[in-house]
């Protein structure tokens, strides 16, 4: 400790260049936070995806629609526990920006499905008493400031009613939460599939997709083949597979965004490395006599090479440590704002990525400071005494 | 010879040669000196003559090619860079011509870097160098810094700084080689205060015939052999 004021001092010769420097670390760190909440916000749903739940959809695509009457033939197939199905509603809420998911689902065996969801009691109950009644998870329902009681008007760009028309009201009968200590998403707006079946003109007694849960997660593949199997060669084939896996296929349809975000930070850190390396390089250069006669006061060539590294860690972890701080605030202040809920319902810096975003800040200091450092230890004193 | 003969420095047969590229550099060659504890010596010779590689040598910044060098009873041509580093902390303090102050420092605190090496508070780190700023005279500038400062007084902070761990070898190169004539005398008059009250044992390199005379003894350093008479 009682180095760091000339370590400090040191940072402090040259304040433009440190203070540039410092600047180009925290920009770094503040995408790496950023971007560790974006990659998590679009994984999210592997995280949450169950090991016993099956994802059936129609072979060609997910837009195309699959009977409702599989879901009896699902039901008795050996190995399944529970079938339930969801539909892209795809509606309007006031304005186009105004997005989140509308799904119209069957109430009791779609919350039965996902146990992560916490629907009061009494909200059920009054759900399945109401025809046009939905819930709404509390994301969107503080979006938006919904409350119980409140009739929802939806426009429709996919399903018209029977008389042609497009605008759907629902009156809300609940909101869910996630259950406490798990992830869930809480920004769908659900409705009864019954109700939706009769109402709209057209395509009825379909269903979008199923989720089929198995009683053993160690079947699920069996499961999945199993039921492809009995809807082969049918007007409507399907592609079972794991929850996780679907939900995978789902991002790389967008494409791989870890890969994506490995790239960037890659190149940014690679970036920072060169422009810190340089920055300590130059200290050291212009200052080889002072380590010189800092050696002759009694200095070791160790205590000089730590002391060229303590001036890297130092200026890493100045601007590593700020940039993180300073990311961890702003994620936690657009995620509480609601601003990007409808796009990224989960959005957060892991715990797991600030460590790593620590590691990277020491890797950060010890890296860019070791060239210089080994040249401060090596150079002899009178060698550095003679230098300009 | 040793301490107990009263000689503080003794370097026997010492030579010291440097390569560039094939061609080899005789600096010293095959050179004794005895240095007795409380001298003040200057020595003296034309540029390249080799007096500030034997003040290296003496003060261990370098190593002989051959012969050996003993300082306070302790042989220091033969011993590993960090021993070094430590024995120059505790034995010698440095003068350098161009003072060699960390710009980014005040005078207190440039006095106060060769105690960092010590085990003493931060608060006792203080206290000594005051005093050794007072010794010299320079306690109402300690917290200048030294762009802050005239040539003379960058170069007493220097002296306090080398005498900050009460050395008992003070090694000057060129003292007064960057200064004025009065701030150059007042650094004489300075080492030899230091010669003569504290009795530190001063080797002192320098080309000036005016500042050689304010040591208590002088030779000559020619092509690398010393010398009691100046060379023709």
């Amino acid at each position: 400790m009682k180095f760091l004021p000339l370590i400090w001092s040191n940072l402090m010769r040259k304040k433009v260049r440190t203070f540039l420097t410092l600047m180009s670390i925290l920009v770094a760190f503040v995408l790496f936070g950023f971007l560790s909440a974006i990659t998590k916000a679009f994984n999210v749903g592997l995280d949450i995806a169950g090991e016993d739940r099956i994802i059936v959809r129609h072979k060609v695509s997910l837009i195309q629609l699959l009977p409702e009457s599989y879901k009896a033939r699902m039901a008795k197939l050996d190995g399944v526990d529970l079938v339930c199905h969801a539909t892209w509603f795809g509606g309007i809420y006031q304005d186009p920006k105004n997005f989140f998911g509308q799904f119209p689902v069957e109430p009791e065996e779609f919350f039965d499905m996902y146990p992560e969801f916490d629907l009061p009691a009494e909200q059920m109950k009054k759900w399945k008493e109401t025809r046009t009644g939905a819930v709404v998870g509390r994301a969107t329902a503080d979006r938006f400031g919904f409350k119980i009681g409140q009739r929802i008007p939806i426009q429709a760009t996919i399903w018209s009613q029977k008389d042609g028309g497009r605008l759907w009201e629902f009156d809300l009968v609940g909101i869910y939460d996630a259950k406490e200590g798990q992830t869930a998403d809480t920004t769908m707006f659900l409705f009864r599939y019954d109700y939706f079946d009769e109402a709209r003109g057209g395509e009825e007694g379909t269903v979008g997709w199923y989720y089929v849960r198995v009683a053993d997660p160690d079947r699920a593949g069996e499961v999945a083949t199993a039921i492809d199997d009995m809807f082969a060669n049918s007007p409507y084939e399907t592609k079972a597979e794991p929850e996780g896996a679907f939900v995978q296929g789902f991002i790389n349809q967008m494409g791989d965004i870890g890969a994506i975000m490995q790239a960037v930070l890659t190149a940014v850190f690679f970036t920072i490395l060169l422009v810190a390396g340089n920055t300590i390089s130059q200290s050291v250069r212009e200052r080889l006599r002072e380590i010189g006669a800092l050696k002759a006061l009694g200095f070791t060539n160790v205590q000089a090479l730590a002391l060229t590294l303590g001036e890297s860690c130092l200026l890493a972890a100045a601007g590593g440590l700020a940039g993180l701080a300073l990311s961890w605030a702003a994620v936690n202040g657009v995620e509480s704002s609601g601003k990007l809920s409808a796009y990224l319902p989960i959005f957060f810096i892991p715990e797991r990525d600030l460590l790593i975003g620590v590691g990277l800040v020491a890797a950060l200091g010890l890296i860019a400071g070791l060239l210089p450092a080994l040249q401060a230890r090596g150079i002899g004193i009178a060698d550095a005494l003679r230098r300009e | 010879m040793s301490e107990a003969d009263g000689n503080l420095v003794e370097a026997t047969n010492v030579t010291k040669n440097f390569s560039r590229g094939a061609e080899t550099i005789h600096v010293l060659r095959e050179l004794s000196l005895s240095v007795p504890q409380g001298e003040f010596l200057a020595l003296m010779g034309p540029s390249g003559s080799g007096k500030s590689t034997l003040l290296n040598l003496i003060g261990a910044l370098d190593r002989p090619t051959s012969g050996q060098v003993v300082v306070e009873g302790e042989r220091i041509d033969d011993q590993s860079d960090s021993r070094l580093s430590r024995w120059r902390a505790r034995h010698v303090g440095f003068v350098f011509q161009f003072y060699n102050l960390m710009p980014v420092l005040n005078a207190r605190k440039n006095v106060e870097l060769p105690l960092l090496l010590t085990n003493l508070s931060g608060r006792q780190r203080r206290e000594h160098a005051e005093a050794a700023l007072e010794v010299v005279g320079l306690t109402h500038r300690a917290g200048h810094f030294p762009r802050q400062l005239s040539g003379g007084e960058q170069q007493r902070v220097g002296i306090a700084r080398a005498i900050v761990t009460d050395p008992t070898l003070l090694l000057c190169d060129e003292p007064t080689g960057d200064l004025d004539k009065k701030s150059g005398d007042e650094i004489l008059s300075l080492l030899q205060a230091l010669n003569r009250e504290q009795g530190k044992t001063i080797v002192m390199v320098t080309h000036d015939p005016h500042a050689a005379a304010r040591a208590g003894r002088v030779l000559y350093m020619d092509e690398g052999r010393l010398t009691e008479q100046p060379p023709d």
